[in-house]
């Protein structure tokens, strides 16, 4: 007997051995006891280097990143994937985007470099309010127009609000300017590319799904305050905010944790995958004080996460650099609902503080994984097997923020099998 | 520092306090009423940043004071430095001299940024090369600045390659007992320090003032 996952047959050993390794996941979260310890594989231009193709051709070339993406699968045997391809295959939709906010290989940055994100004020301070008053409108005529070509004819269509009538007849004429045209005619081309790419990404998730390998997240999502600080004010700007704009700044942060997690759960739902991962960038004990985080940070994205898990949904945070001083504030969540994953905080503090409220993943040190050797790995799996795992907490495996780019075949291979040798 | 009057002493206060208005009101008043000198106005000005470094230190303060603290002074610069008629005299005050970027393939600068306005305000004149600096461009500006410390910045792990080459290429090219080495950045810690053989790595910006106060032979 088998089934079809789209083109792909799925066998009964691969379904049984696809069930398992989402229960293992599932039961984590639920902080129930596995049969294993869960290893998850995250990366983004790892399984370029490891597959031998550039990471130009990583993020242009669907059918090589396809290939390279499902042999790590196949040969590391994780029990959660990362849908690989989200985040790194998009080079030809972001081009014909003219997205701006980013350099990527071969655009700005060498084939064999990862991309970079710009930091920059992409919102004036003198701009919140134009936000805070109509989100959209802002989107329209500023924000879209300033993060990709594509959108620069878009600061010449009406203002939406008070069309009616015979004004909203005559209102619509700037549809007709070439400029707003050839915006279109853009919009629709790296529409149509976006379409391609999704087409690959589905195919090659029915394609692991089918060899027995669940995803591990089907949709990521965004904290309000690292939304507004990475990708309007820019990270001087935001900082600089927390004295200057204080009062707006929470405003903004309490309106867009109100559309982020409409937008969350609705990707979720369309990827049918009920964990969402969320990266967290502003969150580290250096970045502000306990009271800032407690003021600025927290409260929106506390919120959020109530959202998601309303929704039947389990944020997976991803909790950048060293977070062990926000450990007592991020405790306030139901116990069983979501996944935090670490990168530089203490795991073993982590479990000590949060064992019984969340599952935990994460957290082999990037330096170790790409300059270390694979005993030094191995003896970082059984650190924390046991500190945490034997000692009954729901440790889900993987490195700090997954597998670097850089890291050696060995340091993974010594990875996943140093799991196997600790814990089942 | 010497004495200060109790208007001094409020300048001082607000800056180390973020009070930003009332400071910036103040040290223009001081300036463009009162006349001050304004070599006096930046001395209190580094007064107010040994507080904000101390408490920084302490756990009181983070990056977004930092970040302000540094606008805040570079406003109050812009406006003093004109006024100065003598020449500042500062090059004998200086600790000494920092060469500073990010290496080969990172794109980033906040960090370095911080690093550099706090040497800065520390008395450390700072040479800052840029992001991305390829090995050669390092090895050029080290011959024509020669430096007491070279900073290497770097966000992303492929910066610890960059950073290995790049110290490497010192080696190479002679160089690398003329200076000390720090590096710092994201994902930088001991075992990235003894991979690339600089001589220490920082977490912070304070951190990398005290390594090269220390290496300057200043008590930190």
């Amino acid at each position: 007997m088998s089934t079809m996952i789209g083109p792909y047959e799925q066998s009964d050993a691969a379904k049984a051995a696809y069930d398992a390794r989402f229960e293992r996941i599932m039961a984590c979260a639920r902080l129930e006891r596995p049969d294993r310890m869960p290893v998850g594989l995250q990366s983004f231009f790892w399984p370029a280097n490891h597959g031998g193709i550039t990471y130009k051709e990583m993020m242009y070339d669907y059918e090589k990143a396809k290939k390279v993406c499902f042999d790590v699968v196949a040969e590391f045997e994780p029990d959660g994937v990362y849908p690989l391809l989200m985040g790194t295959g998009q080079g030809l939709a972001l081009e014909k985007l003219d997205f701006k906010q980013l350099q990527w290989p071969g655009h700005g940055v060498g084939e064999m470099q990862p991309y970079q994100y710009l930091d920059r004020e992409y919102m004036t301070p003198d701009e919140y309010d134009d936000f805070l008053f109509d989100p959209t409108g802002f989107y329209i005529h500023k924000y879209l127009p300033r993060v990709a070509g594509a959108f620069e004819g878009f600061d010449k269509l009406p203002i939406f609000p008070g069309l009616h009538y015979f004004r909203l007849v005559n209102g619509i004429r700037s549809f007709a300017l070439p400029e707003v045209r050839a915006s279109f005619e853009k919009i629709v081309a790296a529409a149509e590319e976006v379409n391609v790419f999704l087409g690959h990404h589905v195919e090659w998730v029915q394609r692991i799904n089918a060899a027995g390998f669940p995803l591990f997240n089907g949709s990521n999502a965004v904290a309000p305050y690292d939304f507004i600080a990475d990708y309007f004010r820019g990270a001087t700007g935001m900082m600089k905010d927390l004295y200057r704009h204080k009062d707006k700044l929470k405003l903004v942060l309490d309106k867009s944790a109100v559309f982020l997690t409409k937008m969350a759960i609705a990707n979720a739902k369309a990827a049918q995958h009920p964990i969402v991962f969320i990266p967290i960038h502003w969150a580290p004990d250096a970045f502000m004080s306990p009271k800032q985080f407690e003021e600025f940070w927290w409260p929106s994205f506390r919120k959020m996460m109530m959202g998601l898990i309303e929704a039947d949904l389990i944020p997976m945070p991803l909790w950048e650099a060293d977070c062990t001083k926000r450990l007592e504030i991020i405790k306030d969540i139901p116990a069983g609902k979501c996944i935090y994953w670490f990168e530089r905080t203490d795991m073993v503090r982590a479990f000590e503080v949060l064992g019984d409220v969340v599952a935990l993943r994460g957290n082999i040190s990037p330096s170790l994984l790409t300059t270390g050797k694979p005993e030094e790995v191995d003896a970082a799996v059984k650190h924390l097997v046991d500190n945490i795992w034997n000692k009954g907490g729901n440790l889900m495996l993987d490195g700090a923020f997954g597998i670097p780019d850089e890291t050696p075949t060995a340091n993974v291979r010594a990875m996943f099998d140093a799991a196997r040798k600790y814990a089942g | 520092m010497s004495d200060m009057s109790e208007l001094e002493q409020q300048l001082v206060d607000w800056l180390a306090d973020m009070n930003e208005d009332e400071a910036l009101a103040l040290a223009k008043k001081m300036l463009l009423e009162d006349k001050v000198n304004p070599l006096r106005v930046l001395e209190l000005c580094r007064a107010s940043m040994d507080i904000v470094g101390k408490r920084f230190e302490e756990g009181e303060y983070f990056l977004p004071e930092l970040v302000l603290a540094g606008e805040m002074l570079e406003t109050i610069g812009a406006i003093a430095k004109p006024l100065i008629k003598q020449g500042p005299g500062e090059a004998a005050k200086r600790l000494g001299k920092v060469l500073i970027g990010t290496v080969h393939g990172d794109l980033h600068d906040i960090g370095k940024n911080i690093v550099s306005f706090m040497l800065d305000i520390n008395d450390f004149e700072v040479k800052d090369i840029g992001i991305d600096v390829p090995v050669a461009k390092f090895i050029e500006e080290i011959n024509a600045y020669q430096p007491d410390v070279v900073g290497l910045s770097g966000f992303l792990t492929l910066a610890f390659d960059s950073m290995k080459e790049t110290i490497d290429a010192f080696e190479s090219a002679g160089m690398r007992d003329k200076f000390k080495i720090m590096i710092g950045g994201g994902q930088i810690d001991e075992t990235v320090r003894a991979y690339t053989g600089a001589d220490a790595f920082g977490v912070n910006a304070v951190e990398a003032v005290n390594l090269c106060r220390n290496w300057m032979g200043v008590a930190a």
